[in-house]
């Protein structure tokens, strides 16, 4: 039996202005097998103008165990938000 | 498309299948929003953490951790499910060289696509659960993993695969619509692109029926044929009575399952009733009455000796099945092994240039 194929997340732009977005995995042994199999198994019903394959082996994920630490800092600082500013009555196109 | 006899799709998102699983994705996007309060520390206390994104509705997602039972649990599931659309992809493979017209075949052709591409979604997110592919195959080979015993009834005439969209596709819908809420996120999402496409399963079925009924005798016939073979078989499809039924507490209170077997197999008797009088078909129940009191159609239950005769392996198509399986495996490992042997030396080049 051969060794089993590589791990590969697909990500599709479904439309053009739009982000990729993950959709699922899929195996094969290279790059350009994973691109066709992900247009075969993932656009079978046009849901996508482009296709990224990302080698599921080469993407460096945040844990959940480190989750509250990693996020942390963005929790102190609600300034960051529009709505933490206080708007005087009358101004217009703020 | 191939050709202008194909009417476009008449259906937006709102009513009906599809206005069910954009309700579902609505609301998994609602609950991801929802905060959850004063939630338990991921940290010192992962299960209260597990059972408050669960209570709140929201995703379990592969990085979290989970009890093991409930991880166990989800990859007999998942696994169960991607095999019976693997296996699936059979009975009406066995009618493709066969189908009565060009346009009939293409379209049977895209189904069994689709149904292959089902099960590799489904292999995609029980390996998210930390089993590989390999395995989920060896499984499935040497019989150690289960799929759908539906998959073991043949399919003698055209009809067949007109009762396969409209019975079996239609019971396997009621199920799976329920799974978009499914508390494992891959599995859901799974699931809501797979629902997406059933719909146009069932209706390619319906429409065979369809044609079939209002054509001759001998069509009309052979459509109620088939209809009296694939009924029974189709209200098994929903698993032993909830009495009998092993997982389902423990899966309900995980909000893996979200509804009983005996419930869902209600729901379908009440929608099959009024598509089988349009379609000018009986279903082979001599006792199936509106029941005014219960507000549902009263039923007889399938014969759940021949489904668990089934599962064990002694139903009409189950050796063939997996032989068919077992070979088509067995044929396909020269791809494989060029496949792997190519990209090996294309890489070997690549650093030979770079080098």
């Amino acid at each position: 039996m051969t060794e089993q194929s590589p791990l590969w997340e697909v990500f599709v732009r479904a439309r053009r202005g739009l982000a990729h977005t993950h959709v699922g995995s899929l195996h094969a042994p290279d790059a350009e097998l994973a691109l066709r199999n992900a247009r075969d198994l993932y656009t079978r019903r046009q849901e996508g103008v482009s296709i990224w394959v990302v080698s599921a082996g080469a993407i460096t994920a945040s844990s959940p165990d480190e989750k509250d630490a990693f996020f942390d800092p963005a929790a102190d600082k609600v300034y960051r938000h529009p709505t933490f500013y206080e708007v005087p009555d009358g101004v217009a196109h703020l | 498309m191939y050709g202008n006899d194909f009417p476009a799709p008449d259906d937006a998102p709102g009513g009906g299948l599809l206005g069910e699983v954009a309700a579902a994705e609505a609301a998994l996007r609602e609950a991801a929003a929802r905060r959850r309060g004063r939630a338990p520390d991921p940290d010192t206390d992962l299960e209260a953490y597990f059972a408050d994104v669960i209570d709140a509705d929201q995703k379990i997602e592969p990085r979290d951790w989970m009890p093991e039972a409930y991880r166990k649990t989800l990859i007999r599931q998942i696994a169960q499910h991607a095999h019976s659309e693997i296996i699936g992809m059979q009975p009406e493979g066995n009618w493709i060289s066969r189908a009565p017209s060009l346009k009939r075949k293409a379209i049977l052709l895209a189904k069994v696509q689709d149904e292959a591409g089902h099960g590799l979604y489904l292999y995609a997110a029980a390996e998210t659960l930390g089993i590989s592919r390999d395995e989920l195959v060896r499984l499935l080979l040497d019989g150690r993993q289960k799929y759908s015993s539906i998959f073991n009834y043949p399919t003698l005439t055209w009809a067949d695969v007109g009762v396969i969209g409209w019975l079996v596709d239609g019971a396997a819908i009621v199920n799976q619509v329920p799974l978009c809420r499914c508390s494992y996120g891959p599995y859901a999402r799974a699931m809501i692109r797979v629902c997406k496409e059933e719909s146009f399963h069932q209706r390619q079925g319906y429409e065979i029926l369809h044609v079939l009924a209002h054509g001759t005798p001998d069509q009309k016939a052979m459509a109620q044929d088939a209809v009296d073979r694939w009924w029974y078989p189709s209200l098994a499809m929903f698993g032993p009575p909830d009495g009998d039924s092993t997982h389902s507490a423990q899966s309900m209170a995980w909000k893996i399952k979200r509804f009983s077997n005996d419930e869902l197999r209600q729901r379908f008797v009440d929608m099959c009733v009024q598509q089988a009088e349009i379609l000018g078909l009986t279903l082979p129940d001599p006792a199936l009455r509106w029941n005014d009191e219960r507000q549902a159609y009263d039923y007889t239950q399938p014969d759940y000796d021949e489904l668990m005769r089934v599962i064990k392996g002694q139903g009409p198509c189950n050796r063939q099945r997996m032989e068919h399986r077992r070979h088509a495996h067995a044929d396909g490992a020269w791809v494989r092994e060029a496949a792997t042997a190519y990209a090996a030396n294309q890489a070997e080049k690549k650093e030979k240039v770079a080098a």
